[in-house]
């Protein structure tokens, strides 16, 4: 009877512990919702801030924002992908391998801002790319590389090796057999990497404060050396830094709502991607 | 003509050329410890030989040194001499990889890669370089009629290979092994994951393909060996014990220790 009921108590216990996570996610998504609606207009969307943004729209953010995300998947997936290749594939233990692992490993618990000033005085000063889109991708990038390679790894770990051993038996370089056979097979696990690195970047504030996110901004940039205004800083500097704090409320929601649209949207469009590979490998 | 250990057979190097493949003194080591002691055993062009043995006497082991997939195993070696075409496939010259190109290999669970079946049998031609899609497809479609395949498959063949059943996977590999025109094939108990009429399939596919190529079959089906060999090699404690017609193997054999296992009296 006494383990009946403990069993009971500790299920409910279990099933509450989860229902807290959804719970957490719809009352924050249910709030901004609700207060960020009817901020969100085509003019919103379409426009840049005017009158030091308590009016107008977001557009060089949003802009920002995806230019930012997109091109820290540019640096973070070759570069993540080949560092996993060559742990997974090629190397063959030892000090040089553990030395690398340790440095990922810990290189995924360093805190953002700690990205942040190591962009500022890496990419902006010391190479000399100064506050620009590419500075801030590479920053958002180098950020996201443990979990892309993290991805990576187990993604190429559940590839069976029965597949290499057929390549390799059929006459195929070890080289052919990981880019014709083992990647492609790894390939929604890598994807997956891609969503987490993707919606991690989106939403990152500290690491593009000092190597890309400018306050103001009204035109869309013309290279990627330029700076960008983008979403996350966007709402920071309108709730802690504008003049007119209280009235731009409204615009701070919208904004919160539009940036976690943005991101729910890019890794709904990658999950929609993986879905259709992993059907075609049926 | 019987192959039996070194004591009893003297061998001219010219008669060397005449098998396709010969192993001479080979012992092989996993991290030291010795999986196989000094092997002599050849091959006859164009014939099937069966290796049978209980499980851990070194006959897949064996298989695997004839196409060098040993290799990929750290911390092993192996010493003594293989031969194919009366060339050492262990000599240091030796390309691996255009070696493996020669000899094809099935292995013991069917292992189609996630691609159509097209793409499976094409794989070993399009690694090897070839771009031709007209011979492409031309050699797809002769290789898979040979693995007794085509008829099942040629109105989807642009669909996945992991819809086929395990049968069709198994002379899909085989399609595929043959595609790149081995001299040698390579069989790592290719029914054991197969249910009797799928593994009657490929015994008769052996049979037509024994015409073509020699095909060294790794079995622990005795009535297999039976069906399908003209030689059969029994190994024990990585030892050939051994080698006979497969006819007097199994009816008359040399050794007791041979009779107690095709007796199953132990294994």
């Amino acid at each position: 009877m006494i383990r009946k009921l403990q069993q009971h108590v500790f299920f409910n216990l279990f099933r509450a512990a989860a229902t807290v996570n959804a719970a957490a996610l719809i009352l924050l998504t249910g709030f901004i919702l609700l207060k960020g609606w009817r901020a969100v207009t085509w003019t919103f969307l379409t426009q840049p801030p005017l009158d030091s943004m308590t009016r107008g729209g977001i557009l060089p953010c949003i802009v920002g924002t995806l230019v930012l995300s997109l091109g820290a998947m540019g640096v973070a997936m070759p570069v993540g992908v080949a560092s996993a290749v060559y742990l997974n594939e090629y190397a063959c233990g030892g000090r040089l391998l553990r030395i690398i692992r340790l440095g990922i490993n810990n290189l995924a618990g360093v805190p953002s801002i700690v990205f942040g000033l190591f962009g500022l005085s890496f990419f902006v000063i010391y190479l000399k790319i100064g506050v620009s889109i590419l500075a801030g991708a590479l920053t958002l990038g180098v950020m996201t590389l443990p979990v892309m390679i993290g991805a990576t790894e187990e993604a190429l770990k559940a590839v069976p090796d029965t597949y290499r051993e057929a390549s390799l038996a059929l006459g195929a370089t070890k080289f052919q057999t990981i880019f014709r056979v083992v990647l492609p097979a790894a390939m929604p696990g890598i994807l997956t990497g891609g969503i987490l690195g993707l919606s991690r970047a989106a939403g990152e504030t500290a690491p593009i404060m000092f190597t890309a996110a400018v306050f103001f901004r009204p035109d869309l940039p013309e290279s990627i050396f330029d700076e960008i205004m983008a979403l996350p800083y966007h709402i920071y500097v309108l709730a802690t830094a504008g003049t007119e704090i209280e009235k731009t409320r409204p615009l701070q929601y919208g904004t919160s709502l539009v940036l976690i649209a943005l991101v729910l949207g890019m890794t709904l469009a990658a999950i929609l991607y993986r879905t259709r590979l992993r059907r075609r490998m049926r | 003509m019987n192959i039996r250990n070194q004591s009893t057979t003297i061998m001219a190097p010219e008669s060397e050329v005449l098998y396709k493949m010969q192993a001479k003194d080979l012992s092989f080591f996993y991290n030291g410890s010795q999986a196989l002691h000094t092997i002599h055993l050849a091959f006859l062009p164009r014939q099937v030989v069966a290796l049978i043995g209980p499980s851990g006497c070194g006959k897949s082991t064996f298989l695997r040194c004839l196409n060098r997939m040993n290799d990929l195993i750290p911390n092993t070696r192996a010493t003594g001499e293989l031969l194919l075409d009366g060339r050492n496939i262990y000599s240091p010259q030796v390309d691996v990889v255009n070696l493996r190109s020669r000899i094809g290999m099935v292995f013991q669970k069917p292992n189609p890669f996630p691609k159509s079946i097209f793409e499976n049998v094409a794989y070993g031609l399009r690694v090897k370089g070839i771009k031709d899609k007209g011979r492409i497809v031309e050699r797809v479609e002769k290789t898979l009629q040979q693995a007794a395949l085509w008829e099942e498959v040629k109105d989807r063949l642009h669909d996945s290979a992991l819809g086929l059943s395990g049968g069709q996977q198994q002379r899909l590999c085989i399609a595929r092994a043959l595609a790149v025109e081995p001299e040698v094939l390579l069989m790592d108990e290719p029914c054991s994951a197969l249910d009797p009429i799928a593994t009657q399939k490929i015994e008769e596919l052996i049979h037509e393909l024994k015409d073509q190529y020699t095909i060294i079959i790794v079995t622990h089906n005795m009535q297999q060996a039976a069906r399908v060999s003209a030689m059969t090699a029994f190994f024990y404690m990585g030892r050939l014990i051994e080698v006979e017609e497969t006819d007097t193997l199994f009816t008359r054999p040399r050794l007791k220790q041979t009779e107690d296992y095709i007796t199953g009296r132990f294994g």
